[in-house]
């Protein structure tokens, strides 16, 4: 069933795809070889626009490439595709699945589509369901299930019938981190039965899982490796620095002014930096820089770094404005229901001036729900909700030029340009002369959006969609920024990139809150609250609440280990009150 | 095909019907709403006119004259006294017509000379105002008959005018508005709800993984068809019901031919949703086109409300693309005078011509692909 080893699944010969027409056109893909061998676990990584869905869309048969070949399974996809399609299982981002069927019935349909004989579905039903552990929902309608069931669900739909490809396009985004842990102990199982896998996802620590990794960005292979060996690549330039007196984001700040270092991250108790490679640290007074293994997001910083201008040297935080810790948001009691459906369960929490606030959860936590509420944009169904000591629904709509709020996905003009995105916000804010114009300057320099004015917002590449969406926020210099996973999908310089941004307003005395589903960005909060299922979890700073996750075989547990033993032990309390 | 696959397909859709209450909504609650709207709301007839009649000098030979319109359904006379409270009347649309007897009227009658009789019609409202006038006449014409029995010898006009009413002898509106309606909804059910199921599969992401699977373009599209047929039979059956159950319109014709003709114009109205569907990949841009290319031109230009006769030469050529045009052509040609072949079998074959197109170009158009 399974090719030979070492023959190739998956071959991309010289592949362009363009879409759009004129002065739209997007090239997806541009001119892209490779080889994806067969029995193996490869993994597909890259920002949003860097062609890994039009790769899976091209090898499931779904688009056509406008040059080059695209063979799978020894087939050319272009002149077999249907019968190329019967020996691979596809899951598309959105998993595919008929939210008003059943479990079983969707699962009854794909079998069907399959070719599946009637007499082999009872057994590879159960199996499945064993595997996925949604044996005692077969009777619940697909839209009723959780991000992470609904990943499983479509998971075993493309399973049915063993393929000998398994391509799946983003699995894992926005689940929950034990859902992700399950999908991987799949693959894995997969992996042991000789099936070709070919995954692509945002996470990089999931990189590491794969017995190949494919590096794309902007339509190009970065760079095609075993993982470990990719890591090992960087030998020497990955510390770990710590200082005993300055705090570990104002040491991230000092690092991040040096130039030989590509990239300073938060880890849990110190810094973890790239350097440059031939150069020896740099002299910090006081700092003990420790040699530690590279992390796969060094790998991709490293590539990505090579292939695009040096980094615009940040500034470093002139000085901390002092904290007063005067409350700038006092949130007690939060309940909020749609329907019969409790989306936000009893929230309460506090965040001081000049402090990043992180809410911390999966898809359908409450992130967003919350959000709202706190700007007003939706009615609490009970409990008290301050912002600036005010509530922001029933006050006058003077009390709202005290936030800044950028929504999901940018909420932009996407048909307007750079220029009038910004015009058009300093109007609705009323800004008005000489400070309209120091605005609008400002924004132009501080996110160097110069040469993209004229441009039209849809057509920004994302990390710059994300800077003109900070922009449009902070334009009325609003002492208080709402962030609504500002990070998704966004390359990881990008990423760095805002998050020393933010970190800066902080220091400045803005106070932002921010909502993300990537652990990893837990560090870099003051405080957090960690939400599953609309309820709280643990609030308090990242250290505190790694600590609450600490046990004897785990004593350091990373931010994604605490949060699934906090779920773990969450659903533990709920049953005990059952 | 494969019976499979097939099978699969639309046991998803159907189950996606069953348990989607606009679907449902759509074949059965829209038809309700629409044949209730349109049988008892909406009549086209002008039943209790108000008249004004102001005889200038009432006497013995203008009381026949007045009692005939009296009589008459169509009617609510109001005798007035004077020509300018009648026009102050009208212009306030408290009557829509004035009926003016001079005082001359009866002694012209009397000599045999020529006597007219003044009408004033309120033309805002065309229709009604045409309606006015020929019952006038109707009425006039039946006083004249009994003046002429009445005297010894025959008085004025030389021709007695004898007024017969083909296929709908009673005149009720909802007689021919009943049949072109089931049309409209069969448009409805058939463009509308098709083009947009498919958009929705298209903005859930299902078509990608439906894509993905083994099936055929075909069978996808059958899928659809199949199920979306029957649905809209159904919707076509309870309107055919309600018509002649309800509503009393009489069904001279064959129901065979009913349920034939009606298969076509399914299978055309598919067509179009389908074709629809493989330009509009969202729920609100195929509804609005289909509202616009199909729904609004079977409302407007099938002749189901408005005689296509009467349409400016331009536009009654554009209604000779429209299948609801023919649909509405065969259903009152069925209802109202039977089984005629000269009419059901030409429309019957341009319908089946304009499936086939419809169904082909779906076909030929739709590739197991994203872009």
């Amino acid at each position: 069933m399974a090719e030979p080893a070492g023959a190739d699944a998956l071959v991309f010969a010289g592949v362009s795809k363009v879409f759009g027409a004129g002065t739209t056109r997007i090239t997806a893909l541009d001119d892209l070889s490779l080889a994806i061998k067969a029995g193996r676990v490869t993994g597909m990584l890259g920002p949003d626009g860097a062609g890994k869905t039009t790769m899976m869309r091209l090898a499931a048969g779904l688009l056509r490439p406008d040059r080059g070949r695209v063979h799978v399974l020894g087939e050319d996809i272009t002149k077999t595709a249907r019968a190329v399609q019967s020996r691979i299982g596809y899951m598309p981002q959105r998993f595919g699945l008929y939210e008003d069927l059943t479990v079983q019935e969707n699962l009854d349909l794909y079998a069907r589509l399959q070719g599946l004989a009637a007499a082999a579905r009872p057994a590879r039903y159960a199996e499945l369901l064993k595997l996925t552990a949604l044996g005692p929902f077969r009777a619940r309608p697909a839209g009723k299930l959780s991000g992470g069931m609904k990943q499983k669900l479509g998971l075993a739909c493309a399973l049915l019938r063993v393929p000998e490809l398994l391509l799946l396009d983003e699995p894992t985004v926005g689940v929950d981190p034990i859902s992700r842990r399950e999908l991987w102990h799949i693959i894995d199982g997969l992996r042991v039965a000789g099936v070709s896998v070919l995954v692509s996802t945002a996470y990089l620590d999931e990189a590491e899982r794969c017995d190949e990794v494919v590096l794309l960005d902007h339509g190009r292979v970065l760079a095609q490796a075993n993982p470990a060996a990719m890591e090992a690549l960087l030998q020497g330039r990955c510390f770990k620095v710590t200082h005993p007196t300055m705090p570990r984001r104002a040491l991230q700040q000092t690092l991040l002014a040096q130039p030989e270092v590509l990239e300073a991250r938060l880890d849990a108790t110190s810094v973890h930096v790239l350097l440059a490679p031939d150069i020896p640290p740099p002299e910090i007074a006081g700092a003990a820089w420790q040699g530690v293994a590279a992390q796969f997001a060094d790998v991709f910083v490293d590539q990505l770094h090579a292939r695009r201008p040096a980094r615009a040297p940040v500034a470093p935080v002139a000085a901390m404005a002092p904290r007063d810790h005067a409350p700038v948001l006092q949130v007690a009691g939060l309940n909020r229901y749609f329907g019969d459906f409790h989306a936000v369960k009893d929230i309460t929490f506090e965040v001081t001036r000049g402090e990043v606030f992180g809410l911390l959860g999966a898809n359908g936590a409450g992130k967003t729900t919350t959000f709202r509420m706190l700007c007003g944009l939706l009615p609490a169904s009970s409990g008290t909700l301050l912002v600036a000591g005010q509530n922001l629904l029933k006050a006058p709509a003077e009390a709202r030029r005290q936030i800044g709020y950028v929504a999901q996905k940018f909420s932009l003009y996407g048909a307007l340009s750079v220029a009038q995105n910004l015009a058009f916000f300093a109007a609705a804010y009323g800004l008005r002369g000489e400070r309209r114009a120091r605005r609008l300057a400002w924004a132009e320099e501080e996110f160097e959006l110069g040469p993209f004015q004229a441009m039209n917002a849809a057509d920004l590449p994302l990390g710059y969609k994300q800077r003109l969406a900070l922009a449009c926020a902070l334009l009325h210099e609003p002492p208080i920024l709402f962030l609504d996973e500002p990070t998704s999908g966004v390359d990881p310089l990008t990423r760095a990139e805002f998050w020393q941004r933010i970190n800066q307003y902080a220091a400045n005395g803005t106070t932002v809150l921010v909502t993300t589903h990537f652990m990893d960005e837990a560090e870099y909060c003051d405080h957090l609250l960690l939400m599953s299922l609309g309820a709280s979890l643990a609030a308090g700073t990242p250290a505190a609440i790694r600590a609450q996750a600490a046990s004897a075989d785990n004593p350091d547990p990373s931010m994604e280990d605490a949060f699934i033993a906090l779920i773990a032990a969450h659903e533990q309390t709920i049953r005990r009150a059952a | 095909m494969n019976a499979r696959r097939l099978g699969g397909l639309i046991t998803k859709e159907t189950l996606q019907i069953l348990r989607d209450p606009s679907a449902l909504g759509i074949a059965f609650i829209l038809p309700l709403f629409l044949l209730l709207l349109f049988g008892f709301g909406v009549s086209l007839n002008a039943e209790h006119v108000p008249i004004g009649v102001v005889a200038d000098h009432p006497d013995p030979t203008t009381d026949p004259l007045v009692a005939a319109l009296r009589h008459s359904r169509y009617f609510e006379v109001r005798p007035l006294p004077g020509l300018k409270m009648a026009r102050d009347l009208l212009s306030r649309r408290e009557i829509d017509a004035i009926l003016w007897l001079r005082n001359d009227f009866t002694r012209q009658t009397l000599v045999n000379a020529p006597a007219s009789i003044g009408l004033i019609v309120n033309g805002t409202d065309a229709n009604t105002a045409n309606l006015v006038e020929g019952y006038v006449m109707q009425s006039w014409m039946i006083w004249l008959a009994q003046q002429n029995q009445v005297a010894s010898h025959p008085l004025g006009l030389p021709v007695a005018l004898q007024f017969r009413i083909w296929f709908n002898p009673a005149l009720r509106s909802q007689d021919y508005l009943v049949p072109g309606l089931i049309a409209v909804i069969m448009t409805l059910i058939g463009a509308l709800l098709t083009a947009m199921v498919v958009a929705r599969e298209w903005e859930r992401g299902t078509m990608e993984a439906l894509m993905a699977a083994p099936v055929t373009m075909a069978e996808i599209l059958a899928g659809k068809l199949l199920p979306y047929f029957v649905l809209g039979m159904g919707g076509m059956a309870l309107s055919v019901a309600l018509a002649v159950f309800v509503f009393a319109v009489p069904l001279h014709g064959s129901v065979l031919i009913l349920a034939l003709a009606s298969a076509l114009f399914m299978l055309v109205a598919l067509g179009m949703g389908l074709l629809i569907s493989s330009l509009a990949r969202n729920q609100f841009v195929a509804g609005q086109i289909a509202i616009v290319v199909t729904f609004l031109p079977a409302f407007i230009l099938s002749g189901f409300i408005f005689d296509i006769r009467s349409m400016p030469m331009a536009v009654q050529i554009i209604t000779r693309i429209l299948p609801a045009r023919y649909f509405v052509s065969i259903l009152q040609s069925v209802f109202l005078a039977g089984n005629v072949w000269s009419v059901i079998l030409p429309d019957m074959a341009m319908l089946a011509l304009m499936a086939v197109f419809f169904l082909g170009v779906t076909l030929a158009r739709s590739h197991k692909r994203l872009d």
